[in-house]
């Protein structure tokens, strides 16, 4: 851990909490049983009044802010955004972060024991979609004794959860911010995902999922299947600035190896994720992303389709983000207003593509932590003192 | 706040549904929203206008309006309102449309290109007139469609519109009788209310 900021969370715990109440799923099959860790930053008000959620995208996970321990080297995903004073003030919200159902990185998933046949989930694992996540978020939320968000946020596959949060449960949304998403995925997104679940699919050591029980990895799979959504998460002209076409060394080799430094960069990124990311967990995310489609229900009307949600929105999008352009989120913010709902839009200049979402780009700060501001000040949230924690934690 | 922002929140009906082009920082539509209970949404395309919105609470959406309207239904709201962008836009004529298309009635303001002291900027001086309500120099000005009070009734009159009301910003030391009498000499800022015809 480098030296603590002042404006770091410092050094954070994740938690556990298990569930007995068996979870209905979309796809018809139920989970008996289920944990999910999560991860808290800040402290719950008497009135409980000042929780945020905050939701993952596709790779990510409970960890989005602090350290877990001083060797660490990186905070969690979303520090930019989440601390004291930061847009997400952690002096005045109660932060909740957690791993989603199907996850790996301690929620119940792929990689759990199905505790029915005492045997590794694997493949067997029921696809969960963005409609579960929200239920099993809102388990949690009881869990914590959090009966309404002051805002539900993410990004992404996140920004996705947070606007079906809106839907669900909308009294137990004060706000929403969905950033760099989209109501639905175009075909070409879907071809995208459906190329990297091929490249996983396909990698001999895949044994239909039950890889486990080889005593195997299909490592080789699932780094195709990151390197192919790495390009898709930035931009050309953030690759081109980064690497242009340098070579690693002064000549060509005429030869397959690595030449170009973005392809030494591509295959690192593939390698280091493909040791700490399960096939299976992406290959359930990746159909949830599919999936999502409010709209669906509704003959294809998105202002339909929201017209149960009741809080203000916040809407962003980034100028150079070519996985969900921005096009996509004007059209959620064109239902919302054809819906009569609240909600605010803006389209961030940067140039980092997707990946804008994670990055401490000022104008989005300021947009952000302005509408923070102002959700703290419309439910009266000051700075909390640390005598005033809540006691049923 | 401004002139023309005061008159103008004397004119919207409490409880109505408004839209804001080139809403700036939301002076107009937050205070609305407090004293009149009016809802609505602003557009705009400067970044820290977009934020200060955002900080009040007001609905703001980027949106450039030179692309039209085309996210809002036919009678979406109430009033449209439009205060000094009218001579920024590529085609006020064709806003115009969009706007009593949206609404059926509008306010618009903008500066009076036949304000006295814009004419003996022109006239005496041969210089293009520089002035609070004009700030920019000719060439970094965004008022590329600069109009006066007989252009903007004339458009009114040849598109059909029923101006239901009329009014001028002016300076202090200028008085009101003089800008009422003569707008067109007199009046800084234009300002006007207008229905379709249905």
């Amino acid at each position: 851990m480098p030296e603590q900021p002042r404006d770091s969370v410092g050094l954070v715990r994740p938690q556990k909490a298990h569930f007995d109440d068996p979870l209905p799923l979309a796809c018809g099959r139920t989970l008996p049983a289920y944990d999910l860790v999560y991860e808290t930053y800040g402290t719950l008000n008497a009135e409980r009044s000042n929780a945020v959620l905050i939701c993952h995208a596709l790779s990510g996970h409970h960890h989005a802010a602090g350290y877990h321990d001083e060797g660490d080297r990186k905070p969690g995903w979303w520090d930019a955004h989440i601390g004291p004073g930061k847009s997400i003030d952690t002096e005045r919200f109660f932060v909740v972060s957690l791993n989603n159902l199907g996850g790996c990185h301690g929620s119940t998933g792929p990689s759990s024991i199905n505790p029915e046949s005492g045997r590794l989930w694997g493949p067997d694992f029921p696809m969960v979609t963005v409609v579960d996540w929200v239920d099993s978020q809102a388990r949690l939320a009881d869990h914590l004794g959090i009966e309404r968000f002051a805002a539900v946020i993410g990004g992404s596959l996140g920004g996705m959860q947070a606007l079906q949060w809106t839907l669900s449960y909308p009294q137990r949304v004060a706000n929403a911010a969905v950033i760099a998403a989209t109501p639905k995925l175009s075909a070409q997104n879907i071809a995208f995902n459906e190329v990297a679940r091929q490249a996983i699919r396909s990698d001999t050591e895949f044994h239909a999922g039950h890889y486990a029980n080889h005593d195997t990895l299909p490592r080789q799979g699932l780094k195709l299947a990151r390197m192919v959504g790495h390009i898709t998460y930035l931009s050309e002209d953030a690759m081109g600035t980064k690497f242009g076409r340098d070579l690693r060394s002064d000549d060509l080799n005429f030869g397959f190896g690595v030449e170009f430094q973005v392809e030494s960069y591509l295959r690192y990124q593939g390698d280091t994720f493909s040791n700490s990311f399960d096939a299976n967990t992406y290959l359930l995310m990746t159909k949830a992303l599919d999936y999502f489609d409010p709209a669906a229900e509704h003959q294809g009307d998105l202002s339909m389709a929201l017209a149960p949600a009741q809080c203000p929105f916040l809407v962003v999008s980034f100028t150079t983000d070519w996985r969900f352009p921005p096009l996509r989120s004007r059209e959620l913010v064109n239902a919302l207003i054809r819906a009569g709902k609240s909600v605010s839009y803006a389209n961030i200049e940067s140039p980092h593509g997707h990946d804008a979402f994670l990055m401490p780009e000022p104008r989005y700060q300021d947009v952000f932590a302005g509408f923070m501001r102002r959700v703290a000040d419309d439910l009266g949230l000051s700075a909390i003192s640390t005598e005033e924690t809540a006691h049923a934690l | 706040m401004r002139s023309d922002l005061t008159l103008i929140h004397q004119w919207v009906p409490a409880n109505s549904r408004v839209l804001d082009l080139g809403c700036g920082d939301g002076t107009l539509l937050h205070s609305l929203a407090r004293d009149k209970n009016v809802q609505g949404y602003g557009l705009e395309i400067d970044p820290d206008g977009i934020t200060a919105c955002i900080r009040k609470g007001v609905s703001v959406i980027e949106q450039n309006l030179d692309e039209g309207l085309a996210n809002f239904e036919d009678d979406a709201c109430d009033l449209v309102i439009m205060t000094q962008a009218l001579q920024a836009l590529r085609r006020p004529d064709r806003m115009l449309d969009e706007m009593l298309r949206v609404a059926r009635e509008c306010i618009i303001t903008f500066p009076n290109f036949a304000y006295w002291r814009h004419r003996v900027h022109l006239g005496m001086r041969g210089y293009m007139p520089v002035s609070k309500s004009l700030p920019h120099a000719w060439y970094d000005t965004p008022n590329i469609h600069l109009s006066t009070f007989n252009d903007f009734e004339a458009l009114c009159r040849d598109k059909g519109l029923t101006i239901v009301d009329r009014a001028v910003g002016i300076k202090n030391h200028e008085g009101r009788l003089m800008s009422r009498l003569w707008p067109n000499l007199f009046g800084e800022i234009a300002i006007f209310r207008v229905t379709r015809q249905d």
